[in-house]
């Protein structure tokens, strides 16, 4: 199976929780999803919403949930998000769907509760598939501007943590995320910075101090020379390990 | 009243201060008893400025005359022209208007001053050239110096009231007035010359009338009218000029021909010529200008290249034992700013240079499997020390800057490593052997307290102040627990007191603790052999109990089969201490216990001083003749690696209490085991020592210290964010790197981690705006 490669955090929580009777019942609750889709909206008709343009695009809103979600657990999980991603036309491991997650303050990785889901397309005035796909270019525009990026980068990160109290995140995974979440904006400190993390012995996991360290790095000191780098300040020591190693490197 | 007469008396020599004096006398005291007379003189007469003029002109010749004969005995004029000419004045000026001639009389005084100086003084000068020059200016200063005194005796009336009421300038500064313009200004120029020539003479060693020179500079002083910047202008920075020229070529050819002591010796007489000079002849203010030039051409401009000199500088002198010589260069930069550092630089290199001398010889014995001299070192580096402090306290007169040389010196090799051992391991094992030594009254009292003393000194140069303690602790461990009978507990106490004293009272806690225990042990030893109605097992039982947290951490045992006597040991011990307390838990350490074992062997029995270990191993041998190594394990429930030392000890060492088959020096499981009934020894008790857990306890001492560290760096960065609450980075590192130093040198990364750590376990955060300033959690 190609799920061991799969390289986006979502699937990989998926694939961590090893719900194999999830993935077993693939076919029946996806049969299931439909009924119950328009059971729900048949009954949203004789709400009271606060005004019918609102009440409508609300319940369009909840119309798109109900083709995803499931049906016993009223949450979008992994699969949803799966199929989510075939209609939208965009590949699982794309940024914009951790954007999305983003947009709806979406807690839990590999799933969209309604909430959320409510809160996400709501914001982006989206209510059909068509107008989100139309709002995805525009979100990325939203999250790339520099205001927001840093609560995205740590986002991401947040989003990750998928147990109980934990605090940091393993070397495989925080490359994996370190590649869609900067890849394409500061691509050669992410393929040195990978690079380092996986020869290097020191560190198994990577905590949300070095993790924005790493973003404070990429915006402030240019690259390669790293002129400005001191490692007499306060940088995590895993981005000093880090200089010092490319410049052993260099040299 | 006659003027005409201008005679003149010659006196006596003898009646000339008589003469003098009452002259003076005449001049203070006889205006009032005159002025009855002068009154009536007035009414009766008066005198015209011209016929008065001619009286004064007639006097002031007169004298001239005399200055000008210069008879060897003392001249004066006739009191009776004095008391004539001063009346005449003193009628002139009393004269009412239009006869009041005071003004005039006063340009007059300025006249005849004017024209002694330009028509008589200058031209006599002016003649002579050379020293002459300088001989006619000091006795043409010395006659002007007397015919102005005369004149103001004359004029002493004129002074006193009108110059006064008129706020003129005083007699006596018009006539210096006159003579530094007509006179001091025309040759100054060339009497400079001429002195600074005169000097530079001196200077090569001839010999010059000081006396004239003090004469002369003395016209240049006073012809400052009151301050020194005549003399200051016109001769100081001539002669400052020329000092420092002429000793920059001394300087410059004597470090190419002396020796450092010589050049040193020479330096030191120029500076001491050049304060007799100014005390013979110069103004004191210029001594201090003098002496700074000298100081800084002759030792400063030279200063490394004269401590350097290979075969005579300072680090020569030191090897040497130049003790005279390294007090004058002391004695030399001492008063130089910024003159001492390097020699204290020099020093540090060379003491730095022998101690690591000495750690090299070491080294290289270690890297040659000998490790005698690792053991000397820490003796030797002590000879150093001792040697190189007389220095700093001798020649050096306990100057800061020794010390801290010496300090740095001994800090770069007191920490270095030698043949695996760090220097804090060093110092403790020769604590070790010094104790144990001391036992056998090697060494005196005194000699004794000396040594540690010593030790004490060169821990401060120890980085890892930690790591000595941790060895010292272990060592001290032993020796209460293996060799107490050896341990003179005034020199123990006496270590640990001064340990304390200098490392405080945290430092050596638990050492004290240990040392408490001892005796505390003995006393309740006392006890539990008293509560015993018998032996219990048959054996004389002695145990000491520890406090955990004072002694280093052993492996507890009571896992460990003991042979059925020991249990009953154990168990009468166990219910005594549950009777005496039961707030406290015992755990046996077997691996720390020493039994004596009567050996029933063939030829005769023998007493056998064994570890716990060894002796419960011997004690299976009473029940069964063969066992295998693996049997015994699984008997004793000891681990491999414990009872391969123990049956090498017992089998394959010094003494072969026990038969091994096959007879080989290595123990493998499946090797059987025989009492060794054979067995014998001239000696009726012998002491069957097991090898060390070998490399173990330098490692274990590291990761304790490691470990104690962590908890040291933590404890100190959260006690300084939780007073400052708000810091950057590095000075949260510098503080805490400075607080810790006392006790190690902290790595920065270590530092960093930790900060780190605290960060995670949510004690600190990083400011919002910027992440290299920290806050504090509370």
């Amino acid at each position: 199976s190609s799920v061991a490669q799969i390289s986006f955090p979502h699937l990989e929580a998926f694939v961590r929780g090893g719900t194999l009777s999830s993935s077993m019942r693939r076919s029946s609750a996806a049969s299931k999803k439909k009924s119950d889709s328009i059971t729900s909206s048949t009954t949203d008709l004789f709400r009271s919403g606060p005004s019918k343009a609102t009440s409508k695009e609300m319940d369009r809103i909840d119309h798109l949930f109900n083709q995803y979600a499931n049906t016993s657990s009223n949450l979008i999980d992994p699969e949803g998000i799966e199929e989510l991603c075939s209609n939208l036309e965009v590949p699982h491991t794309d940024i914009r769907i951790l954007m999305l997650a983003w947009k709806m303050k979406a807690e839990k990785q590999g799933y969209f509760t309604q909430e959320e889901w409510r809160r996400g397309l709501k914001a982006l005035r989206a209510d059909t598939l068509s107008k989100l796909k139309k709002a995805l270019p525009e979100l990325e525009k939203e999250v790339r501007r520099q205001s927001n990026f840093a609560d995205f980068y740590a986002y991401a990160f947040r989003y990750c943590l998928t147990e109980e109290k934990q605090k940091s995140i393993d070397i495989e995974t925080i490359c994996q995320l370190l590649d869609i979440v900067m890849g394409s904006t500061f691509r050669a400190q992410v393929d040195y910075f990978v690079e380092y993390l996986k020869i290097q012995n020191d560190y198994k996991v990577i905590n949300m101090d070095q993790w924005m360290g790493f973003y404070r790095f990429c915006n402030e000191i240019s690259f390669p020379e790293m002129t400005e780098y001191n490692p007499e300040l306060a940088w995590p020591l895993v981005l000093d390990s880090f200089v010092e190693w490319i410049s052993e490197k260099q040299a | 009243m006659d003027h005409g007469d201008g005679s003149v008396v010659l006196l006596e020599r003898h009646s000339v201060q008589a003469a003098r004096e009452g002259l003076i006398t005449d001049a203070k005291d006889s205006p009032p008893s005159l002025l009855l007379s002068s009154q009536k003189m007035y009414r009766e007469t008066i005198i015209d400025f011209e016929q008065g003029c001619k009286c004064l002109e007639a006097g002031v010749s007169e004298l001239k005359r005399i200055l000008e004969e210069e008879t060897t005995s003392e001249t004066l004029i006739d009191p009776k022209q004095y008391l004539e000419l001063y009346t005449t004045i003193y009628n002139m000026c009393i004269q009412k208007h239009p006869h009041d001639y005071s003004q005039r009389l006063y340009n007059k005084y300025r006249d005849i001053v004017e024209h002694y100086a330009k028509k008589t003084v200058l031209p006599s000068i002016q003649q002579k050239h050379d020293e002459y020059l300088l001989r006619e200016l000091s006795r043409r200063w010395g006659h002007y110096k007397v015919f102005v005194k005369w004149l103001s005796h004359f004029f002493n009336y004129l002074e006193r009231f009108f110059i006064s009421q008129r706020n003129q300038p005083p007699l006596l500064e018009v006539a210096m007035k006159s003579f530094r313009d007509r006179v001091y200004l025309e040759v100054q120029v060339s009497a400079k010359d001429v002195v600074i020539a005169l000097i530079h003479k001196e200077r090569e060693g001839e010999q010059i009338d000081r006396e004239l020179l003090k004469n002369v500079l003395d016209v240049f002083v006073q012809s400052g009218m009151g301050t020194i910047e005549r003399y200051k202008e016109d001769l100081e920075m001539f002669l400052l000029e020329e000092t420092e020229s002429y000793y920059a070529r001394k300087a410059s050819s004597w470090i190419q021909e002396c020796s450092c002591p010589e050049y040193m010796i020479k330096s030191e007489e120029s500076l001491k010529k050049e304060k007799e000079r100014v005390t013979h002849y110069l103004h004191s203010s210029t001594e201090s200008k003098l002496v700074e030039i000298v100081q800084d051409i002759l030792l400063v401009s030279v200063e490394k290249h004269l401590l350097e000199k290979e075969h005579s500088g300072c680090s020569a002198l030191l090897r040497d034992d130049k003790i005279d010589d390294l007090s004058r260069m002391y004695m030399l930069y001492h008063p130089i700013p910024k003159g001492l550092e390097p020699v204290a630089d020099a020093f540090r290199v060379h003491v730095t240079r022998e101690g690591n001398a000495l750690i090299k010889q070491a080294q290289d014995a270690a890297a040659n499997g000998s490790f005698v001299e690792a053991q000397l070192l820490v003796g030797k580096i002590i000879d150093l020390h001792e040697k190189y402090m007389v220095y700093v306290m001798g020649c050096f007169k306990n100057h800061a800057f020794f010390h801290k040389a010496l300090k740095e010196a001994f800090e770069v090799f007191c920490n270095k490593k030698v043949g695996g051992s760090y220097g804090p391991e060093l110092l403790a094992n020769f604590c070790d052997s010094l104790f144990k030594k001391s036992g056998n009254d090697k060494l005196s009292d005194e000699a004794m307290e000396a040594t540690i003393d010593n030790v004490i000194k060169l821990l401060d140069y120890i980085s890892d102040k930690d790591i000595f303690a941790e060895f010292y602790r272990k060592k001290l461990a032993r020796r209460l627990l293996f060799d107490h009978h050896k341990v003179n507990k005034e020199h123990e106490t006496s270590m640990i007191t001064k340990l304390k004293r200098q490392q405080g009272g945290q430092y050596t806690s638990k050492m004290e603790g240990m040392v408490t225990d001892m005796q505390l042990a003995k006393e309740f030893q006392k006890g539990f052999k008293g509560s015993l109605t018998k032996k219990p097992g048959g054996i004389d039982l002695a145990v000491t109990v520890l406090t955990t947290i004072h002694w280093p951490s052993y492996k507890k045992s009571t896992d460990l089969n003991l042979p059925r006597e020991m249990v009953q040991c154990v168990e009468a011990f166990n219910s005594y201490y549950q009777s005496i307390t039961t707030a406290r838990k015992l755990s046996w350490i077997y691996s720390l216990g020493t039994c004596h074992v009567i050996g029933s062997f063939d030829p005769k029995p023998i007493e056998l001083v064994l570890s716990t270990y060894q002796a419960v191993v011997l004690c299976l041998f009473n029940d069964t003749e063969r066992l295998t190594c693996q049997e015994i394990i699984e008997q004793l429930n000891l681990s491999h690696e414990d009872l391969v030392r123990v049956l090498i000890s017992l089998s394959c060492a010094k003494y072969r209490i026990l038969n091994k088959e096959p007879a080989s020096k290595s123990i493998a499981t499946t090797d059987v085991f025989e009492f060794n009934s054979k067995f014998t020894d001239t000696m009726r008790r012998i002491k069957v020592s097991i090898p060390p857990p070998s490399m173990e306890e330098r490692e274990k001492v590291v990761e304790d210290v490691d470990r104690d560290r962590r908890y040291a760096i933590d404890a100190c960065i959260v006690r300084i964010m939780k007073s400052r609450k708000v810091l950057p980075h590095q000075q949260l590192v510098a503080q805490c790197a400075e607080q810790l130093s006392r006790m190690f040198k902290p790595d920065i990364k270590m530092i960093k981690k930790r900060i780190e750590d605290l960060m995670a376990r949510d004690y600190l955060e990083r400011d919002a705006e910027d992440h290299h300033i920290f806050k504090y959690v509370a």
